[in-house]
C-alpha cells in the first residue's frame, strides 16, 4: 500500500508537470517519469510482461521519438500557458475556464461511473492470477488473438511507411 | 493488496489531467505528450480491471493499445514535422485549414 | 379438333415473334410470305374447328379450351382459356379470312415501304389480339385482346409517324379508346363483386339469379360495356377517332378499323346477350345510341370528298346498324351484319387502296373521274362492294341489312323509321363514290394518264372478297335464315324457344329496302351523273343545316373546346404554373433553406482544434453523466 501511494503521487505529480512545464523538453522528462512510474504500477497488478513493454515502447521509443522533435525544432521556452509573471487568474481565459470546469465533470464522472460498482470490494487476490507472466499472455496471444495480432503487425507497418511518407521533404518541382 | 478502486481512481485522475493538458495547451507536442498521458492512464484501469476480474484479456487489449499508440505517434510526429516545415509554427491556433 | 384450336393463337404468335425479332435479316420477301402463311394456317385451324362444331350435336357446340391457370389471387382467379361456341367460331372465320386475304394485299401494298417487317409483325399481333378477343372464354381475357387490338391499333394508325397527322390520328385512336376501356373495366369489376367470376359460362349462368331483371347493377354494368363499346365500335360519342384513323395504310384501316377490331364492341354486347337481356333499357340506349350513329355518320359521309374517309364515316354507320340489332336483341342479325360487313367493307378498303396506289397516293374523289376505263377489275370489286353497302337486293348488304331493319320494325318502330332513311343515305353516298370516282368525265388529266391497274397480288384477293361479299349473304337468307339457328344457342344458352316471324312482313319489308337502296342509287345517279349541279342547289337550299354537316356538325371543335383544350390548358398550368412556381419552388426552397442553414453551420467550423476539443469533452461528460445517473 505504501508503494502504492509513493507510485501514485509520483505519477500524479509528473502529469502535472507534464502539462505546466513551459519547456517541451521538461515536458518529454515528466512523460517519461510519469510512464515509468505507471510501469511500476502494472507490476503491482501483476502484469509484469506490460510493464516490461511499457518500458520498451513508451519510456524507451515513444520518449525518444519526442525528443527527437524537440530537438528538431528547438526547445525554446513556450509562451502558451501565459507570461511567466502573470497571475493565476490573469491566466485563466474562459475557454480554459470552460477546459477546468469540464475536466472536474469528467473526473466526477468517470470516478463516479467506475466506483459505482462493487468495484469498492478489495481484491481478488487468486493465486491463479500470478500468470501476468510472458508464457500466460503468449498462450492467449497466439491462440485466440492470433489475427488481432498479425493484424496489428500490418498496422505498425502502415504507420511506419506512413511516417517515412510524411517525414520526406517536399518534392521541388 | 490495494484495492481496484484505489488504481480506478488513479487512472481516472491522470485521465482528467491529461485532458486539462490536450484543452489547456496550445503546442503540439504537449497535447500530444497528454493524449499519451490518457492513453496510459486508460492502460492502468484495464491492468487493474485485468487483475480484478482474473481475466487475461485485459492484457490483451493493453497491448493492443500499445501497438496502436506506436503507430499513432509515428505518424503523429511526422505530421507535425510536416505542420512545422510548412507553417513554421507548433501552435495550433495557427493551424486552422478547417476553417469553414 | 376442338382441343387444338388454341393453335389459332399459337400462328400469328409466332409470326409475330419471328418477325420481330428477325423480320429485318429474312427481308422483305420472306417476311411477305410468312405472315400470311401464318394467318391461313390460323384459317386452316378455324375452319377446322368450325366443321368439327358443325359435327357436334346442337346443345354440344359450346366447348372450353383451358390452357392455363393463369392467375390465382386469393378466390379471385382466372385461366387463360378459349371458348369454343357458334359465335366466337363464326368471329374467328371472319378475322382470320378477312385477315389473311388482307395479308396478301398488303404484300402487294407495303411492297415499297421500307418497314415492311415491322408492318408484318404489327399485323400478325394484331391478328393474335383479335382470336385472343372473340376466343376469350371470361371477361379478363377478352379485355387482354380488347387492350391488344387497341395497342395494334394504335401501332398501325401511326405506322408512318412521320407524318404529324398520322402520329396525332394514332394518339388519339388511344386516347379515345381509354376512355371506353376505363368503362369496359369497371364492367369487368362489377361483375366480378358482384359474381364472383369472369368466366362467361359463369356469368350468364349466375346472372339471372343474382340480379333481377332491370336492377340498377346490371343497368350500369350494360351502360358501361355500352361506353366501351362505343369507344371501340367508335359509335356516338366516341366515333372521333376513326375518321382521323385513315391515316394509317389502307390495309390497316380495311382490317382493324372497317373489318375487324372496330366490331369488337359488337362481338362484345352480343357475348353479354344474357346481361342485355336483363336490362332492356340498355338495349335501347344501345339501340339508340346506333341508330344516331348510323345517321349522322350517313349525313356527313355524304358530304366528304375524301374516298377513304367517306368510308370511315360509312364504317361508322354500318357498324351503328350492327348496334341497332344488339341493341333490339337480334343479336344474329347484328352478328350477320358484322361478317357481310367485314367482307365488303375490306373490299371497298382494299379497292380504294388500290384506286389511291394507281393515282400514287390521291384520294380527293373531285379529282378522279372515269377510272372505270382504266382500272377495270378495282371497279368492278368496287361495285360489289357499293352495292353491297348501299343494300342492292341479292348483294350481302341486302340481306344483313334487311334483317337488322326488320328486328328494329317489330321491336322500335321510330329506330325503323330513322333506319330506313339512313339506308337510303347509305345508298346514295356509296353511288355517289362510284359515280363520281369511277364514271364520268376525268377531272385531272395527268392523274388520269398516270393510272393503272395494280399488280394481280392485290386484285385477286379483291376478287375473292368480292365473291364473299356476295356470298355472306346467303346465310342468312330470310326463312332460311341459317346464321340465326346456329347462332341462336350462343346467345341464349338456356334453349329459349325460337322467335317465330311472320314470313310475308319480313317479305314485304325487303322488297321496302329493297326499293329504297335502288331509289338511293337513282337519285345518286341523278345528282351525280344527269345534273351535276343538283347537290350545290341541295346545299344551297340547307343553308345552315348543309354547312353543319359539311362541317360533320363540328364535333371534333366541340371536343376541342370542351375536352382537348381545357385539358391541354390544365396540363400547361400544371407544367408552367403549378410545377415550376409550386413543385419546383419548393425544391429550391428546401435547397435554400438548407444551404442558408449550412452557412450559418459553417461558422462553427473554426478550423481551432482546441475547441472541437472541448465541444467533445463536453458531450463526453454529458453522456457519462447520463449513463451515470440514469
Amino acid at each position: 500500500m505504501f508503494l502504492f501511494v509513493v507510485f501514485a503521487l509520483i505519477a500524479l505529480a509528473a502529469a502535472v508537470g507534464v502539462i505546466t512545464s513551459r519547456k517541451p523538453v521538461y515536458s518529454a522528462l515528466f512523460l517519461l517519469l510519469n510512464f515509468a512510474t505507471l510501469a511500476a504500477l502494472y507490476i503491482m497488478v501483476e502484469a509484469q510482461f506490460l510493464a516490461a513493454v511499457q518500458i520498451i515502447v513508451y519510456a524507451g521509443a515513444v520518449i525518444v521519438l519526442f525528443l527527437f522533435v524537440v530537438m528538431l525544432i528547438g526547445g525554446g521556452e513556450l509562451d502558451d500557458i501565459g507570461g511567466r509573471n502573470k497571475k493565476f487568474l490573469a491566466r485563466l481565459t474562459w475557454p480554459r475556464g470552460i477546459a477546468l470546469v469540464l475536466g472536474l465533470g469528467l473526473l466526477v464522472a468517470v470516478g463516479y461511473g467506475l466506483l459505482s460498482g462493487q468495484l469498492m470490494t478489495a481484491t481478488n487476490d487468486a493465486a491463479a492470477f500470478g500468470q501476468g507472466s510472458v508464457q500466460a499472455i503468449a498462450a492467449v496471444l497466439y491462440t485466440d488473438y492470433a489475427l488481432p495480432f498479425e493484424l496489428a503487425s500490418i498496422l505498425l507497418l502502415v504507420g511506419m511507411i506512413g511516417a517515412v511518407a510524411l517525414a520526406q521533404p517536399p518534392k521541388k518541382d | 493488496m490495494v484495492p481496484t478502486s484505489y488504481f480506478l481512481i488513479l487512472s481516472a485522475l491522470l485521465f482528467t489531467i491529461g485532458t486539462l493538458g490536450v484543452l489547456v495547451r496550445r503546442n503540439v507536442l504537449i497535447i500530444f505528450m497528454s493524449v499519451e498521458m490518457m492513453l496510459n492512464a486508460v492502460n492502468l484501469s484495464f491492468a487493474a480491471l485485468a487483475r480484478h476480474f482474473l481475466d487475461l484479456n485485459g492484457q490483451i487489449f493493453m497491448l493492443m493499445v500499445m501497438v496502436v499508440a506506436a503507430a499513432e505517434v509515428a505518424v503523429g510526429l511526422a505530421i507535425v514535422m510536416a505542420v512545422i516545415r510548412n507553417k513554421d509554427t507548433t501552435n495550433i491556433e495557427d493551424v486552422n485549414l478547417l476553417k469553414g | 379438333m376442338l382441343d387444338y384450336a388454341w393453335l389459332m393463337l399459337l400462328f400469328p404468335a409466332l409470326g409475330t415473334l419471328i418477325i420481330s425479332l428477325f423480320g429485318t435479316r429474312l427481308g422483305k420477301r420472306a417476311v411477305s410470305i410468312l405472315a400470311p402463311a401464318m394467318v391461313f394456317l390460323s384459317f386452316v385451324v378455324a375452319v377446322a374447328a368450325f366443321v368439327s362444331l358443325l359435327g357436334l350435336p346442337v346443345d354440344e357446340r359450346s366447348r372450353e379450351v383451358t390452357l392455363w391457370r393463369w392467375m390465382v389471387v386469393g378466390n379471385f382467379s382466372v385461366d387463360a382459356a378459349l371458348l369454343l361456341d357458334q359465335l366466337s367460331i363464326t368471329m374467328a372465320l371472319a378475322v382470320t379470312c378477312v385477315g389473311f386475304l388482307i395479308h396478301v394485299y398488303s404484300a402487294g401494298y407495303m411492297h415499297d415501304d421500307e418497314r415492311v417487317p415491322r408492318y408484318f409483325a404489327f399485323l400478325n399481333l394484331f391478328i393474335l389480339a383479335m382470336l385472343t378477343l372473340v376466343l376469350a372464354n371470361n371477361y379478363l381475357l377478352l379485355f387482354v385482346g380488347w387492350e391488344g387490338v387497341g395497342l395494334v391499333s394504335y401501332l398501325l394508325i401511326g405506322f408512318w409517324f412521320e407524318k404529324p397527322a398520322a402520329a396525332d390520328a394514332g394518339k388519339k385512336a388511344f386516347i379515345v379508346n381509354r376512355v371506353g376501356d376505363f368503362g369496359l373495366l369497371l364492367a369487368i369489376m362489377f361483375i366480378w363483386t358482384g359474381i364472383g367470376s369472369l368466366r362467361f359460362a359463369d356469368v350468364f349462368a349466375l346472372a339471372p339469379q343474382v340480379w333481377p331483371a332491370g336492377s340498377a347493377v346490371v343497368g350500369a354494368v350494360t351502360l358501361l360495356m355500352l361506353l366501351a363499346s362505343t369507344g371501340k365500335s367508335a359509335q356516338i360519342p366516341l366515333y372521333v377517332w376513326l375518321p382521323d384513323a385513315m391515316e394509317g395504310p389502307t390495309p390497316v384501316s380495311a382490317l382493324i378499323h372497317a373489318a375487324t377490331m372496330v366490331t369488337a364492341g359488337v362481338y362484345m354486347i352480343a357475348r353479354s346477350a344474357v346481361l342485355f337481356d336483363l336490362a332492356p333499357a340498355s338495349g335501347n340506349w344501345v339501340a339508340w345510341v346506333g341508330v344516331l350513329t348510323a345517321f349522322f355518320a350517313g349525313t356527313i359521309a355524304l358530304t366528304q370528298t375524301d374516298l377513304k374517309r367517306i368510308l370511315a364515316y360509312s364504317t361508322v354507320s354500318q357498324l351503328g346498324f350492327m348496334f341497332i340489332a344488339v341493341g333490339v336483341g337480334a343479336y344474329a342479325a347484328g352478328i350477320f351484319h358484322l361478317v357481310t360487313h367485314a367482307f365488303f367493307k375490306a373490299l371497298l378498303f382494299l379497292s380504294a387502296g388500290s384506286v389511291m396506289h394507281a393515282l400514287n397516293g390521291e384520294l380527293d374523289i373531285r379529282k378522279m373521274g372515269n377510272l372505270r376505263v382504266k382500272l377495270p377489275t378495282t371497279y368492278w370489286t368496287f361495285l360489289v362492294g357499293a352495292a353491297a353497302l348501299a343494300g342492292i337486293p341479292l348483294f350481302s348488304g341486302f340481306f344483313s341489312k334487311d334483317a337488322i331493319l326488320f328486328a328494329a320494325f317489330e321491336k322500335q318502330l321510330p329506330v325503323w323509321i330513322i333506319g330506313v332513311i339512313t339506308a337510303f343515305i347509305t345508298a346514295l353516298y356509296s353511288f355517289r363514290m362510284v359515280f363520281v370516282t369511277f364514271w364520268g368525265q376525268e377531272r385531272d388529266r395527268r392523274l388520269f394518264n398516270h393510272a393503272h391497274e395494280s399488280p394481280r397480288v392485290v386484285t385477286i384477293p379483291l376478287i375473292i372478297l368480292a365473291v364473299g361479299a356476295v356470298l355472306t349473304g346467303y346465310i342468312g337468307l330470310p326463312a332460311i335464315s341459317a346464321i340465326d339457328g346456329w347462332l341462336a344457342p350462343a346467345f341464349h344458352p338456356a334453349g329459349a324457344a325460337a322467335e317465330t316471324h311472320s314470313v310475308a312482313l319480313e317479305l314485304i319489308l325487303l322488297v321496302v329496302s329493297g326499293l329504297i337502296a335502288l331509289a338511293g342509287v337513282f337519285a345518286a345517279y341523278q345528282a351525280y351523273m344527269v345534273d351535276p349541279d343538283l347537290p350545290k342547289r341541295v346545299r344551297a337550299s340547307l343553308g345552315r343545316v348543309g354547312r353543319l354537316v359539311e362541317n360533320k356538325y363540328y364535333i371534333d371543335e366541340i371536343y376541342d373546346m370542351f375536352v382537348v383544350n381545357p385539358l391541354r390548358d390544365l396540363g400547361g398550368w400544371l407544367g408552367g404554373v403549378f410545377d415550376r412556381r409550386g413543385i419546383d419552388g419548393a425544391v429550391n426552397g428546401l435547397a435554400g433553406v438548407t444551404g442558408w442553414l449550412g452557412a450559418q453551420a459553417r461558422r462553427l467550423q473554426t478550423g481551432m482544434v482546441g475547441l472541437y476539443a472541448l465541444a467533445m469533452l463536453f458531450g463526453a461528460v454529458a453522456l457519462l453523466a447520463w449513463l451515470a445517473t440514469r
